[in-house]
């Protein structure tokens, strides 16, 4: 018996280890971005071209900001949660179009909904890698003064929006 | 054959890694940093390694900066900053990276204390066994014999 004891018990550690591991998502980073201020950028829009948008434009506001392409699918699992979230009027979601053709991300947009005030246009990208953007969808809290407070890797659920996002907004919002 | 092969791959490697810039120095570094640089979308590839869009675009950024002249200690804080530690191979050591890096030796320590002990334990197991002068005697005669033989 005593023979087994130890084999057995590095087995359960192992198993143990093994186990938390099959639960951990290996695409989800901690960024180190959280609790910085949001990198600046001014893009121009989407639906009008000659204007810009920055994150300065929101200081004093709780916002999010959501990175998306018409190309990414994970964005179309999402797409009915931003609906939702942007319908209550509980915080503003302004997004990113993230390496994508306009005409296909305007069609995207008429055909499955508007859930975003302004869409900024990163054609190239080059806004998605100061934000550390590996995968789109992408979404950020960004606080009253410009710091971003949560991201959000991969697309967003209503229970991660319910349980995360809503009362981190609600506790932002009370600064 | 296989010189005709390496040849003939050459050239298309080489293509593949510089479309922006024809510098061979700036090109040279560019490839010693992205073998140290991990892909984050293909989490196994490096930089150099992968054609990931993304990879494309960070190989772009960082040609950008090396014909900025920064240096490489800047450039792996341009990209740590953004994506984390987990951009590097060799993550640094920290207080969260301790397990990484002690790890293995204290397995290798671990295993050599109990390869140790298991080896201790079974000496103990092996009896003296006693050999009587009639058995000595054979032996030496059998060894003897062994000799003679041609």
């Amino acid at each position: 018996m005593n023979k087994f004891l130890l084999p057995l018990t590095i087995f359960g550690i192992m198993l143990g280890f093994l186990a938390v591991g099959l639960t951990l998502n290996p695409r989800e980073i901690p960024s180190p971005l959280v609790g910085k201020a949001a990198p600046v950028f001014s893009l121009p829009q989407l639906h009008e071209q000659d204007k810009v948008f920055s994150p300065d434009d929101m200081k004093g506001q709780v916002w999010l900001l959501n990175f998306w392409a018409s190309w990414c699918s994970g964005c179309r699992t999402e797409h009915p949660v931003l609906m939702d979230l942007a319908n209550s009027g509980l915080v503003p979601i302004y997004g990113v179009d993230y390496k994508d053709q306009r005409g296909e991300a305007l069609a995207w947009l008429d055909e499955w909904g508007n859930p975003y005030p302004i869409v900024a246009v990163d054609a190239a990208g080059r806004v998605g890698i100061d934000y550390g953007v590996y995968g789109v969808p992408e979404t950020y809290v960004i606080d009253k003064q410009g710091l971003i407070r949560y991201k959000q890797i991969g697309p967003l659920d209503d229970e991660t929006v319910e349980k995360k996002i809503l009362p981190l907004v609600k506790e932002l919002q009370a600064k | 054959m296989l010189i005709v092969m390496l040849v003939l791959s050459g050239p298309t490697w080489a293509g593949e890694a510089r479309p922006l810039a024809d510098d061979p120095v700036v090109e040279a570094r560019l490839k010693r940093l992205a073998v140290e640089l991990r892909c984050l979308v293909c989490q196994n590839q490096t930089l150099a390694d992968s054609d990931a869009p993304l990879a494309e675009d960070l190989r772009r950024e960082v040609r950008g900066m090396i014909v900025k002249d920064m240096s490489d200690e800047e450039i792996i804080d341009f990209l740590v900053s953004r994506y984390g530690d987990f951009v590097l191979y060799r993550p640094p050591l920290k207080a969260t990276t301790t397990l990484l890096w002690v790890g293995p030796f204290v397995l290798l320590v671990g295993g050599g204390i109990a390869l140790v002990v298991a080896l201790r334990r079974r000496g103990r197991k092996v009896e003296e066994v006693v050999i009587t002068d009639d058995e000595h005697r054979r032996v030496e005669q059998l060894l003897s014999q062994g000799v003679k033989r041609p």
